[in-house]
């Protein structure tokens, strides 16, 4: 644990006076200076309000001298001002009995015949915080959004967004919304507009939940006339103001693709702009605008890359680490896009580390059959490196890369030869490697074993290490004439070892190598079930009794529990669910992508306001004319994964990748996709603790009797917007392929023969696409009885006569029922 | 929107404080602080740039050993804020000719006045330097230039070519010169950052320059300008190419992959002649920024052996040649390398009649260090370094050392061959003729030579 600093733990210095004494000091000249007129006063008082902030700078408390300065503020002397206005805007909140005594000066300069004062006053009035004085607020505000000068309409539009915050009530009332609408649609200023824009972002935002008017105000922000009202004027606007108006339009829905491509050759040379905040908010909004449009967001890929690159390296490191994060975020999502790319991602030796796991991760990522020979290589470098934590990094980086390609053959060796490095952590961190790989790849036992096998089990001290190595010895006991032996000292050294997971690994070790090697086993087995029986800790005790009594019990029905014949895993699960990173996607841009996490997950609810309201709302707004307009929406789930699907064959769509499937899987055809089964009782990849309810639930499904069969609504509405959402929400409860009648098949010449068909079945479209062979649809159904939905994704394939359904429910426990309606409805299609 | 912004010294102490929005709890300079400070125990190297504790979104920047701070609550663009702090140093560094921990401490009500009309509610209102002249009444308070350590890429050219005035390009763009009128001038630095990976044979693994065209000017009445580079200069390789797409074999061009310009920079006649028009805003901005993968010719060779001689020895012979003309001279060039972790003693041998350079060991960190005053265009120098070790290597010992990396900084050279042609001001008057000073660096980045 750090040692908490203390600023008072250090010794005083002149700049750092203790306080007490220099305060009242401080008190007592201000108060002579108070009422004098001698010349020079103001360069007098100059100097102690200086010394008064500097104090207040370094976290003195000088709110002592409040009724002093507020004296010594009757001056014309401008910068005296400032500094009076800082201080008092700085304690007002503290003292709100003696900000009383400001008000009078403060609205008298909001009447000063110089712009420049008026704006300073009413930018401090505004900010005293302070409830009871804000009754003295609306005057000098209402006369400040009229006022004749720019500056001061920009200052009295953020004002209104402080009012807000002090008394909401009262800027409603004073209905200063309104006027802020008026001044951002009619005012001259661009930087009054942008005021104006933020400034009602926050209010309507908050005034949503309670009414109806602030949510419509709230939407018509997102309306055409509004957001070309701004696009047409962007070039006026200040940069940063740039970044608000983007941060809008990204939320704008078209209504065709000729706007998507006007509005994405208008701000096509944004994407030029020297400002990375920019760039960003414009790549965000090329991102959004083309969803819908696979070739076209594939092309926009392409398009951003260069620039992305050159702010990546022109910027200082902390603007580059910002905007590597969005890089790494795309190249996650469409890895092969990238691939030629590989060499950008490559580390310098400079780079800090989070820079470098970055890179790491992307690298990665783009490895194929092309460039993988001189990624590994160039990631073999870094496992050299003295810097320890990236050298473990690169390690688990060419791991990575072994589990994700075909041709493996040269990244065994080259893993192998990290062992021969003698250094005990790429000694650990190869191990851990190559057991996920035997894991994946049997065939390559022997090589490593061979390898493995020469390893001193007293060079390995991590336990992760150590119980890869465990594993291994009990996995290939028949292969590793030693294993008995390592085995039995490292049980003899039972006691040494103080992690649970070492030990739960000795002892499913040593059970394998017995039923391979009973002689040669016994005694370090038994050595073994004793000591773990003995051991404090409750899962190694639990454990050892359980293998206790199984062997008691029956040890062929042993056998078959501990060391069932295991299938090669074919992919790791993915450690974040694509829903996640979906909303992450959703919220580019933003420090959801730094931190590799929703928003909900770091932002506190209060202060999620702004940002949110957008996602819901901006598919809300395209509204009920979308509604009946089938082709349009397919917005829906339609991102890079069907992009991925069209480059790459990586993602096998048949095997289940996401822990929610995963639990289905009895309903696949057992010999059409092979079962991502990890072996239970080693397994380490226990799945992520949050969708342990979901799948319990998946799981008890059979033994629910069978429910009624469902009504469904025949007159459902959903739109689009809620249809996404509860789309990212819900979980997959029921996935399954089947056959489709051939008649259906032929049937299905249009995506619409099909939409009208299920219509008369209840279940509605709400978006449809694709062409011969594939077709993809999503519906919707929604039962009679209590209003719950049911969400569909359906891919049909017209050559191979076989459908793919994924079924999301908010009544996980109808959702078997109505998949089977869904069928029977399917299986009607094409018959006369 | 942010919550609050601050600057600390190296020590923690608050050199400014500005609360926005009074949404953050009090305290969060000290959370801050100690989170940075103690970052590496948390077992990483060092604090990313934004960070949250306790619901509240800490970004910062480094700037001269000083951390500019901003706090927010909500979930805003990083880049955003981070771009913000470092164009609020740009403004301060305008203002105040120098930026610095004593500078901030003089000047800090200055700087509170800039803070006002920059940020309103957390709100971004305006960072142009030209803008805020008209709202900002305290005149800065210069302070000694001269004991100042070197800030960016200006200090340079104090040490390199005389004819240059050292100081300019630290003075305020809004205090007059004690004679009371303003020098007319402006200076353009084109400042490339090259990078580049040697293999263990000496040929070339990867190669980039990042290039910026900063401009910083001091002339009154905002006239406007016009830039003209490299006719041959073309831009668009990999992802742009669907527009021009200039196959990169015909030599000569300079093919820059891509780059970016400064908003006030007009493109109209770019694609014609080559020529950026800009009216530049007062103070430092980069007009462009530019990067290029095409291969160049690196400046320095670097050649690194590192030889068993005998039990528990091993010698190390690094030779740089410097590849650029003889009337180019690299300055405060550092070359280090990592040393097996147990050695234990090095003793140094540099070639006879060396001046100028210096050797060390780094006991804590194991890595040998030779520094040089200068190296002149076509010149080569070698450092022998004879290691002794605490134990018998496990066989290889080229791959418990290493790689040699190096810094430099080589004024008047650049490698990309980018130039600035002329640099063309709008005449008000016969007699206008400002100062204009077009100077060219080149830095390293990473320029790693592997073993």
């Amino acid at each position: 644990m750090a040692p908490p600093v203390h600023q008072s733990q250090r010794s005083p210095s002149p700049s750092r006076p203790s306080g007490k004494g220099e305060v009242s000091d401080l008190k007592l000249q201000l108060r002579q200076l108070a009422g004098s007129r001698a010349p020079g006063t103001d360069d007098s008082k100059r100097e102690l309000f200086k010394k008064a902030i500097s104090y207040m700078t370094i976290g003195i408390d000088v709110s002592s001298l409040f009724s002093e300065m507020v004296m010594c503020s009757a001056t014309s002397d401008i910068v005296l001002k400032k500094m009076c206005y800082l201080y008092v805007s700085n304690y007002a909140k503290y003292n709100p009995d003696l900000a009383l005594l400001t008000i009078n000066f403060l609205q008298k300069d909001c009447k000063d015949e110089d712009p420049m004062i008026r704006g300073l006053a009413l930018r401090s009035l505004c900010s005293l915080r302070v409830a009871n004085l804000v009754e003295y607020l609306v005057g000098p505000l209402g006369s400040g959004l009229r006022d004749g000068s720019g500056y001061v309409r920009m200052v009295a539009a953020i004002g209104v967004s402080k009012l807000y915050h002090i008394s909401a009530a009262t800027c409603i009332d004073a209905d200063f919304p309104a006027m802020l609408k008026h001044l951002m649609l009619n005012d001259p200023d661009t930087q009054v507009v942008a005021n104006c824009l933020s400034a009602l972002q926050e209010i309507w935002s908050s005034e949503a939940s309670t009414s109806e008017e602030a949510s419509r105000e709230r939407d018509a922000l997102l309306s055409k006339p509004v957001i070309y009202h701004f696009l047409n004027r962007i070039k006026e606007f200040s940069e940063w103001a740039q970044c608000l108006v983007l941060e809008l339009v990204a939320k704008y829905i078209p209504s065709d693709g000729s706007e998507i491509f006007d509005i994405m050759n208008l701000l096509e040379d944004r994407l030029q702009h020297a400002n990375g905040a920019v760039v960003l908010a414009t790549i965000k909004v090329f991102l959004q605008l083309t969803l819908s449009m696979t070739d076209v967001h594939q092309q926009v890929y392409e398009r951003i890359k260069a620039p992305l690159l050159t702010l990546v390296s022109t910027g200082s490191q902390e603007q580059s680490y910002a905007v590597l994060g969005h890089l790494h975020l795309l190249v996650m999502r469409a890895p092969m896009l990238f691939s030629s790319d590989y060499k950008h991602f490559y580390c310098h030796y400079n780079e800090p580390s989070y820079v470098k796991k970055l890179k790491l991760e992307m690298l990665t990522a783009v490895a194929n059959e092309n460039n993988t020979y001189e990624i590994v290589t160039e990631l073999c470098e870094y496992a050299a490196n003295v810097d320890i934590p990236i050298a473990r990094e690169s390690i688990r980086a060419v791991g990575k890369i072994a589990l994700q390609q075909y041709d493996v053959n040269a990244i065994v060796d080259r893993l192998l030869q990290f062992l021969e490095m003698e250094k005990d952590y790429v000694t650990a961190e190869t191990l851990v490697l190559i057991k996920d790989l035997l894991r994946k790849y049997p065939q390559w036992s022997h090589d490593c074993i061979a390898v493995v096998g020469n390893i001193s089990s007293k060079n390995v001290q991590e336990p992760k290490a150590k119980a890869a190595l465990i594993w291994m010895l009990g996995e290939y006991a028949q292969d590793m004439a030693d294993a008995p032996y390592i085995l039995e000292s490292l049980i003899e050294n039972w006691e040494e070892e103080h992690s649970a997971e070492v030990h739960l690994h000795l002892l499913t070790a040593a059970m394998k190598c017995f039923f391979r090697r009973p002689p040669e086993t016994q005694k370090a087995l038994g050595a073994a079930l004793a000591a773990g029986i003995a051991d404090i800790h409750q899962d190694v005790h639990d454990r050892a009794l359980f293998y206790y009594r199984l062997l008691q019990y029956n040890v062929s029905v042993a056998e078959r529990v501990v060391n069932p014949p295991k299938q090669a895993v074919s992919v790791f699960a993915d450690t974040q669910s694509s829903e996640i990173k979906d909303r992450i996607f959703d919220e580019f841009n933003s420090l959801s992508v730094i931190f590799q996490k929703p928003s909900y997950m770091f932002i506190d609810k209060e202060h999620r306001g702004t940002f949110e309201f957008s996602d819901e709302l901006g598919n809300l707004s395209l509204g009920t004319e979308a509604a009946d307009s089938v082709v349009l929406v397919q917005r829906v789930e339609e991102n890079d994964e069907d992009l991925l699907l069209s480059t790459s064959e990586k993602e096998e769509s048949g095997a289940p990748n996401s822990n929610g499937s995963a639990y289905s899987a009895p309903l696949y055809d057992g010999s059409s996709a092979p079962l991502a089964i990890s072996n239970a009782p080693l397994g380490p990849h226990s799945p992520p603790p949050s969708f342990a309810i979901d799948d319990l639930l998946g799981l008890s499904l059979p033994a629910v009797p069978p429910p009624p069969p469902i009504n469904l609504n025949a007159k459902a509405v959903l739109d689009p917007g809620a249809f996404q959402q509860k789309w990212r929400q819900l979980p997959v409860s029921l996935s399954l392929d089947f056959p489709v009648n051939p008649r259906g098949v032929a049937a299905l010449t249009t995506p619409q023969a099909l939409v009208r068909h299920m219509q008369g079945h209840s279940i509605h479209c709400i978006a449809s696409g694709g062409q011969a062979p594939n077709f993809k649809y999503f519906f919707f159904a929604q039962k009679t009885e209590d209003a719950s939905l049911f969400l569909v994704e359906c891919v049909i394939n017209t050559s191979s006569c076989k459908a793919q359904i994924k079924v999301k429910a908010d009544d996980q426990s109808t959702s078997q029922a109505f998949s089977d309606s869904f069928q029977s409805a399917l299986s009607q299609f094409g018959l006369p | 929107m942010i919550s609050q912004f601050f600057v600390l010294s190296q020590r923690g102490d608050n050199i400014v404080f500005r609360d926005y929005r009074g949404d953050v709890p009090k305290g969060s300079t000290e959370i801050f602080f100690r989170k940075v400070k103690f970052w590496k125990e948390d077992g990483e190297e060092e604090a990313p740039p934004v960070f949250n504790i306790d619901g509240v979104n800490y970004f910062h920047v480094k700037i001269v050993g000083l951390l500019f701070v901003a706090t927010t609550r909500v979930n805003v663009s990083p880049s955003l804020v981070l771009e913000l702090l470092q164009r609020i140093a740009r403004v301060i560094k305008d203002y105040l000719g120098i930026l610095s921990e004593d500078s901030l401490r003089k000047n800090f009500v200055l700087v509170y006045e800039l803070l006002d009309e920059v940020i309103d509610f957390g709100y971004v209102q305006t960072t142009s330097t030209e803008v805020l002249k008209s709202y900002v009444f305290n005149e800065p308070i210069v302070t000694g230039a001269a004991h100042l350590p070197a800030l960016g890429p200006a200090s340079l050219f104090m040490q390199g070519t005389k004819r240059m005035p050292g100081t300019a390009i630290t003075k305020s763009v809004v205090a007059n010169e004690p004679g009371g009128r303003k020098r007319e001038e402006i200076f353009v630095d084109i400042i490339e950052k090259i990078s580049v990976t040697f293999s263990s044979s000496g040929y070339i693994l990867t190669s980039e320059i990042d290039g910026t065209i900063q401009m910083k000017s001091y002339l009154t009445g905002n006239p406007e300008i016009r830039l003209a580079l490299n006719e041959d200069v073309c831009i668009g390789r990999g992802g742009r190419s669907f527009y021009d797409y200039i196959s990169s074999a015909g030599s000569g061009t300079v093919v820059l992959d891509d780059c970016n310009f400064h908003e006030s920079v007009h493109l109209d006649s770019f694609d014609m002649d080559r020529t950026l028009t800009l009216v530049p805003p007062d103070g430092e901005f980069p007009v462009m920024n530019y990067r290029m993968t095409q291969e160049f010719k690196p400046p320095f060779r670097i050649t690194a052996l590192i030889e068993e001689a005998g039990p528990l020895r091993a010698e190390v012979i690094i030779k740089i040649r410097a590849e650029f003309p003889s009337n180019v001279t690299a300055n405060t060039i550092a070359v280090q390398m990592p040393l097996p972790t147990y050695t234990t003693r090095v003793s140094f041998e540099l070639e006879p009649g060396a001046v100028g350079q210096t050797t060390d060991f780094k006991e804590a960190n194991k890595r040998l260090e030779w520094g040089l005053k200068k190296i002149v265009g076509g010149a080569e120098h070698t450092l022998r370094a004879k290691l002794t070790f605490s134990q018998e290597s496990h066989g290889n010992v080229t791959k418990e050392a290493g790689p040699v990396s190096m810094t430099f900084t080589i004024p008047m050279y650049n490698a990309s061959r980018l130039q600035v042609k002329y640099l063309q001001i709008e005449k008000r008057s016969k007699s206008y003729n400002p100062y204009r000073w077009v100077r060219y660096i080149t830095q390293a980045n990473s320029y790693v030579a592997r073993i």
